[in-house]
């Protein structure tokens, strides 16, 4: 790390600024193009169907002539929309139950403890398809799943961060000058939370869209008509035989990268608000 | 008496230390920080030389940059001999534990899970390693190795801990006994030189005293300890010379019999800290050190000192005084002596 | 003002045993006084008692006849022995100080802190400098007693004395009451008029 850095002249936090950067750019881009073109992703026109990607068509066309690439843009931006609600209503779920354990008293803690275990130990697709299911897929079932899956590793962070706040030496001075309960956590802890809030809600959301394009392309999530990626994927394995690779490969592609940007982009984010972070 | 023909077991000449950091938490703008510059002290065979100045001001870094243990965003300058060699990263490795032996501030430098007679035994370098010095478990081997064995024991003895201490955890004992557990880890390897970083924390004078007789024997054996502490009351009881560190630097060193009476001292700072014991007067000089950011141009007391003038804004050199020495333009005594024996 | 303590016994864990048992003070705030006793005794927990950061199994803590209010500045405060660990990382020093209650500015002239260390964080401040910030915040308008816990064990010669010169100015002139614990018996020979020894 330290090579390189110097190699190209820039040391870590600039580095990191830049990647911020261009990762928000892609995705808000990505999901700004998607809702442009959903209309234009349904358009079918079998005069074109099964082409493979060429200049005008870049990812090829499906068995209804369908535009893949704006359908996997549009695909992409909806998978972004509910990951990025869904991981906002997990991170929220997970402040509150966070700051809830950590603070109203022992049995509160051991009740929200038992729970974030217990959803820890079912796998979380499980979990997923269950509340899916029960919440009857579609849209509502996919973002009540994530949300209701994911909150439990931020919660338990963000307890251990409470309580390890709640002993030190300068919360307690100022609980004993008079300050309420309210007060101290709003001015001594939010500074330290609201890092590690805004880190974990970022850090969450390639969980949340790779879970929800499984879900859908296990068939318990979106509907098909939906241009949702998990249904491209899903629809593209029964014509990957007749070598039509590109329906699949492609979109597939578009996926990871979406989820590693939006990794690179909080782990950046992470180096730019630790203050302690390395002086690189 | 002159103090300068006996050997010098150590001799740091002109030490800084300085840290790449970011200007503030948001900024992507790196500066350097210098937390210590142009230090100058040395110890001589016989000597315990403590060096004295106030928390944070950075003098644990001192401790750091001689045993090689400085983090990697740091930058040295300087030169640092001992026994007259001077010490390269490679030789500091070698020495290391050995011939150099550290005794840390922190009892959190045992490993918690070992007892406390393997750890001494099998020594806390024995992995060998680019590592600090802390972690890397020592080797089956060396625990077990009879000579080791019986050396440990013998040290254990002389320092009044109990066969039961061999088994005992290092939460299993009391500040006292981790303290001279650390101590017989240090001497373990045979040293000629200890660096003791703030030994006696949290202990009352006379248990810190006691400590320090360890010290004081080692000493006696015609090898060096470099005391690093806070704590001038302390060290005016057990070391021969101190040396006073102010923001970043030595401005003084001087045997522990001039701190008899003001006039002895040189530097006006120390004199300063002289008058500001609760012994002699208790009166406070105004002002604060200055934090590393802001320090001044040239002598570092120079916007506190009454006797400042244009020449103290310039370079200071350091002047050797009979057995100490004193970084103050207005002092008159001889020039700094050029050191023969480096060649 | 009277502080007194009855009959304390406290213990983090009962399993390992008492850290206090039983143990009574009375202090006036017309002088000064100093806590002594060995090291490990618990002087640190019955000054976290005293100024009701921790509750006694047994015993009380009265201020003239009356227990510790609960709610509110609690009218004992206690400056602690490490300045760098009573300070909230995050905060600039104009935010920590706010914490206490209306603090004047004569007393923040008097410790020697300069308007600009104000819009610094901790990090950029040595122990000395905090430690001031520590005491200033700790002298509000209702602190009726003042607990220094090895405040200067830290700091050089000459911070020490200018605080401890500017405490014992501050304490007699509002009748303050003032207890000290500290390892150095030449300045508890400066400051503190009577010893509770234990």
């Amino acid at each position: 790390m330290k090579e390189s850095g110097k190699r190209f002249g820039w040391n870590q936090r600039q580095r990191a600024r830049l990647l911020l950067v261009f990762s928000v750019l892609f995705l808000v881009t990505v999901a700004a193009a998607g809702y442009f073109c959903r209309d234009a992703s349904m358009v079918t026109d079998f005069s074109r169907k099964n082409l493979a990607p060429c200049f005008a068509y870049p990812f090829g066309t499906d068995w209804m002539g369908r535009n893949m690439f704006y359908r996997t843009l549009t695909g992409l931006s909806m998978s972004i929309l509910i990951g990025v609600s869904a991981a906002a209503v997990s991170a929220v779920m997970a402040l509150i139950l966070g700051i809830a354990a950590a603070a109203l008293g022992k049995r509160a803690d051991s009740v929200i403890s038992f729970l974030i275990d217990m959803v820890m130990g079912i796998p979380h697709i499980l979990l997923l398809i269950l509340i899916s299911y029960a919440c009857g897929k579609g849209l509502k079932g996919v973002i009540v799943g994530v949300a209701l899956t994911h909150w439990t590793s931020l919660a338990r962070l963000i307890r251990g961060e409470v309580l390890q706040l709640k002993e030190s030496e300068y919360i307690q001075i100022a609980e004993r000058l008079g300050h309420s309960k309210l007060q101290v956590a709003a001015k001594h802890m939010l500074p330290h939370l609201f890092p590690q809030f805004v880190v974990g809600l970022v850090l969450m959301f390639p969980h949340a869209i790779l879970h929800e394009s499984s879900v859908t392309f296990l068939g318990m999530g979106l509907s098909s008509e939906q241009p949702a990626i998990g249904v491209i994927l899903s629809e593209s394995m029964r014509y990957l035989i007749m070598g039509e690779w590109w329906l699949a490969l492609l979109p597939g592609i578009m996926l990871v990268l979406t989820v590693v940007l939006f990794d690179l982009g909080g782990t950046s984010l992470r180096r730019l608000l630790d203050p302690n972070s390395v002086h690189e | 008496m002159s103090c300068t023909n006996k050997r010098h077991i150590l001799e740091i000449d002109e030490l800084s230390v300085s840290f790449l950091q970011y200007e503030n938490s948001r900024s992507s703008r790196q500066i350097e920080l210098p937390v210590i510059s142009k230090l100058s002290v040395s110890v001589h065979e016989g000597e315990i030389v403590a060096v004295v100045g106030s928390s944070g001001s950075g003098k644990s870094l001192l401790a750091h940059a001689i045993l090689g243990m400085l983090p990697y965003n740091a930058r040295t300058g300087g030169k640092i001999y001992f026994n007259g060699e001077l010490l390269t990263p490679e030789k500091i490795r070698e020495y290391r534990g050995g011939r150099i032996a550290f005794v840390p501030q922190s009892t959190t430098y045992l490993d918690p899970l070992m007892k406390v007679g393997e750890q001494v035994r099998g020594g806390r370098n024995s992995s060998g390693g680019k590592d600090s010095g802390r972690g890397g478990r020592p080797s089956g081997g060396r625990r077990n190795d009879p000579e080791r064995r019986k050396k440990q024991r013998a040290l254990f003895a002389r320092y009044g801990l109990s066969e039961e201490t061999d088994a005992k955890y290092p939460f299993e004992c009391s500040g006292g006994m981790t303290r001279r557990v650390l101590l017989t880890s240090a001497l373990m390897g045979n040293p000629e030189l200890i660096i003791a970083d703030e030994p006696t924390p949290g202990m009352d004078l006379a248990l810190a005293k006691k400590s320090m007789e360890d010290f004081r024997a080692f000493a006696d054996e015609g090898k060096g300890v470099l005391l690093i502490t806070h704590d001038i009351e302390l060290a005016l009881e057990v070391a021969d010379r101190i040396a006073v560190f102010y923001a970043g630097t030595t401005i003084e060193e001087a045997p522990v019999s001039d701190f008899a009476s003001e006039q002895l001292l040189r530097h006006p700072y120390t004199r300063a800290l002289w008058r500001a014991m609760p012994q002699n007067g208790f009166q406070p000089l105004p002002g604060t050190q200055p934090y590393v950011k802001d320090m001044p141009a040239g002598c570092p007391f120079g916007p506190r000192c009454e006797n400042y003038s244009r020449e103290c804004a310039g370079e200071i050199p350091m002047q050797r005084v009979g057995c100490g020495t004193v970084r103050c333009v207005k002092y008159h005594g001889e020039p700094l002596a050029v050191h023969e024996h480096h060649a | 003002m009277l502080l007194e303590g009855k009959n304390l016994t406290f213990a983090y864990d009962r399993k390992k045993g008492n850290i206090l048992t039983n143990v009574s003070l009375r202090i006036d705030s017309r002088e000064p006084a100093a806590i002594v006793g060995p090291s490990g005794f618990g002087k640190t927990t019955l000054c976290k008692i005293l100024s009701g950061y921790l509750r006694p199994q047994a015993g009380e803590v009265l201020l003239d006849g009356k227990p510790l209010p609960k709610k509110g500045c609690c009218p004992v405060q206690m400056v602690w022995q490490n300045p760098e660990r009573a300070v909230n990382p995050r905060l600039r020093m104009r935010a920590t100080l706010a914490d206490g209650q209306q603090i004047e500015d004569r007393i923040i002239r008097e410790l020697g802190i300069e308007e600009d260390w104000m819009n610094r964080y901790p990090q950029e401040l040595s122990g000395g400098e905090l430690q001031r910030f520590c005491i200033a915040r700790a002298l509000g308008r209702d602190t009726k007693f003042l607990i220094a816990d090895e405040i200067s064990t830290m700091l050089d010669m000459i911070t020490q004395s200018q605080i401890w010169n500017f405490l014992l100015k501050e304490t007699k002139e509002r009748g303050i009451g003032l207890i000290v614990i500290s390892h150095s018996e030449a300045l508890l020979s400066r400051v503190a008029g009577r010893r509770l020894t234990f």
